[in-house]
């Protein structure tokens, strides 16, 4: 399990994160969502070792984050940032086998190379696994991505914002993947979402981040109801049920 | 496997550089004339290495083709240092000879690089481009102080700060040679152990923790590795850094590959090739009336513009 007790940041002087506490549970897609500017990204760059924390403990699996190997974590936890701008020009195969990084310090053995070929297989990108990430389309890239990730093979996955510039279509590919990824291989995926609507249609448990706290969580039947919804976010939202999934109608 | 048939062209050309070097257009006694220009060509070898291998250990930690470590500012400070030692002691003094010399600018630079640790280290949460920038402040002030003096100075002793300002082979001590040859040894030894994190390092920051790099520590310790080469192979030659900009640009263009170890081995063989071919001409084709590194510098002042050119366009 994953357990977050009193974690702040301060940018400057200004608190972006506050005292958040929160645990996160495992074999469930658990998804962070609030307004712009809440710290819903800082909160997942900390659990994630990207950035340190100023105050607060982190827990992964009862093992405090600081005093863990930063090579142990990566074969534990991975993370995927919303931009992923690589200076170097990479094949998607290339890409995928960096994922193997922490188990084979870049001397790749022919299990990890069934692992690389097993994420891209996964991914469903065998047609384009030697071609340049800089000629693959957005949604290409994303899931060359995420095969990365699965290649890396941790308990934990979190994404940032994974569904970024991304149309409906891969849109829900992706979610779809992150879902067995759940279901099939028992992993814990921790997104950060804008859309609620994926986040209500997916997602098993809610955070729900403002001004740097966590303001309401729970399962996701708890989180999407208007009265949550507009404290969350300021702004009526109703919600209509459409094939037993509970869908916000905030367009107009 | 087609990297590596380049690598072999490239060592063959080396090779055959070399040899043209050694055996070719030999007047008087063989014995003399070949132990001169075997410790050029050891010279050439060695800070060929050495730049070629910093340059490209320094612009995959900074995520930027277009920098070179100069930026920190060593070739600024070692013009300095010898600036203010003939200004102090002119030029007569012993503090001029070629092994005290190479002492001094080597301590001096080495203190210089201690305090750039220390400033990286002591503070956490400093970055990179912090570091960057306090090497590229103190580069300027070192390069005003130096030109403040050569104004003062007498002409003639200008002339020797100009030898000083390129860099030469001619004349190089054989045991300076030796003592920068271990070192250069002992700094490769030490960084062995980081050499697998470099193509990891080469995705950027973010993705280097993902993958479990303890990147700001093994960040750290490499550009200290590449700030002791630099001042190793400019105490000894004399400012030189130019070169690394253009042989790495070179590889990357040959070598189309993150991988490290072809990029590493790659580019030390084009440095050599171009240290050596550029020897090549200033000895036969213009008798001695340039230097290297113009020939270096106007070819890589070519080649820099029209990486500039192709990049605005892409």
């Amino acid at each position: 399990m994953l357990s977050v007790r009193n974690l702040t940041k301060r940018f400057g002087t200004k608190k972006v994160v506050d005292g958040v506490t929160m645990k996160i549970q495992k074999k469930k897609i658990t998804s962070f969502i609030g307004p712009n500017g809440a710290g819903k990204s800082t909160v997942l760059s900390m659990i994630s070792r990207l950035i340190l924390a100023d105050e607060g403990i982190i827990h992964i699996d009862d093992k405090e984050l600081s005093s863990c190997k930063s090579n142990d974590l990566a074969k534990k936890i991975s993370i995927l940032k919303q931009s992923n701008h690589i200076n170097v020009r990479l094949t998607v195969r290339e890409l995928v086998s960096f994922g193997r990084f922490p188990y084979s310090q870049g001397r790749l053995t022919k299990e990890d190379w069934e692992y690389v070929d097993e994420a891209i297989h996964y991914m469903e990108l065998e047609e384009m696994q030697e071609k340049y990430l800089d000629e693959l389309s957005g949604g290409q890239r994303q899931r060359a991505y995420i095969a990365m990730v699965i290649a890396q093979n941790t308990e934990y996955i979190l994404l940032d914002e994974p569904l970024n510039n991304l149309d409906m279509k891969h849109s829900v590919q992706i979610m779809k993947v992150l879902r067995r990824l759940v279901d099939e291989l028992g992993k814990t995926v921790v997104i950060v979402i804008h859309d609620i609507n994926f986040a209500s249609c997916y997602s098993d448990y809610i955070v729900a981040l403002k001004d740097g706290k966590v303001v309401k969580e729970g399962p996701t039947d708890e989180i999407i109801k208007p009265s949550v919804l507009k404290d969350i976010y300021d702004m009526d939202i109703n919600i209509e049920y459409i094939d037993n999934n509970k869908i916000c109608v905030f367009y107009a | 496997m087609r990297n590596w048939t380049k690598i072999g062209i490239l060592l063959l050309a080396a090779a055959i550089l070399i040899a043209v070097f050694l055996f070719t257009d030999v007047k008087g006694s063989w014995d003399y004339v070949l132990s001169k220009r075997t410790e050029k060509i050891a010279a050439m070898v060695l800070t060929g290495a050495a730049i070629a291998f910093s340059t490209i250990v320094f612009q995959t930690i900074t995520n930027n083709k277009i920098l070179t470590p100069s930026i920190i500012g060593l070739d600024s400070l070692y013009m300095l240092i010898q600036t203010v030692l003939i200004f102090a002691f002119g030029t007569m003094n012993s503090l001029m000879g070629k092994n005290v010399n190479f002492f001094i600018s080597i301590a001096l630079m080495g203190v210089f690089v201690g305090i750039l640790y220390k400033i990286i280290f002591k503070r956490e949460g400093n970055n990179l481009y912090f570091l960057l920038l306090i090497g590229i402040i103190f580069g300027t002030f070192f390069q005003s102080i130096t030109s403040f003096m050569q104004v003062l100075i007498d002409p003639n002793e200008f002339m020797r700060i100009q030898d000083k300002m390129f860099a030469s082979f001619n004349n190089i001590n054989g045991d300076l040679l030796l003592i920068s040859f271990i070192l250069i040894i002992l700094v490769t030894l030490y960084f062995l152990q980081f050499a697998k994190y470099l193509d990891v390092i080469s995705l950027g920051k973010e993705q280097a923790i993902n993958l479990g790099v303890d990147y700001d520590r093994i960040v750290k310790r490499l550009l200290i590795v590449v700030a002791i080469l630099i001042s190793i192979s400019t105490a000894l030659v004399g400012p030189i850094t130019f070169l690394g900009l253009l042989v790495v640009n070179v590889t990357y263009q040959l070598f189309n590959t993150y991988k490290h170890s072809f990029l590493i081995f790659g580019s030390i063989l084009v440095s050599i090739i171009s240290l050596v071919g550029g020897q090549l001409i200033v000895e036969r084709v213009f008798t001695f009336s340039t230097t290297l590194s113009v020939i270096v510098n106007f070819i890589g002042g070519v080649y820099f513009i029209y990486l500039l050119l192709k990049q605005r366009k892409a």
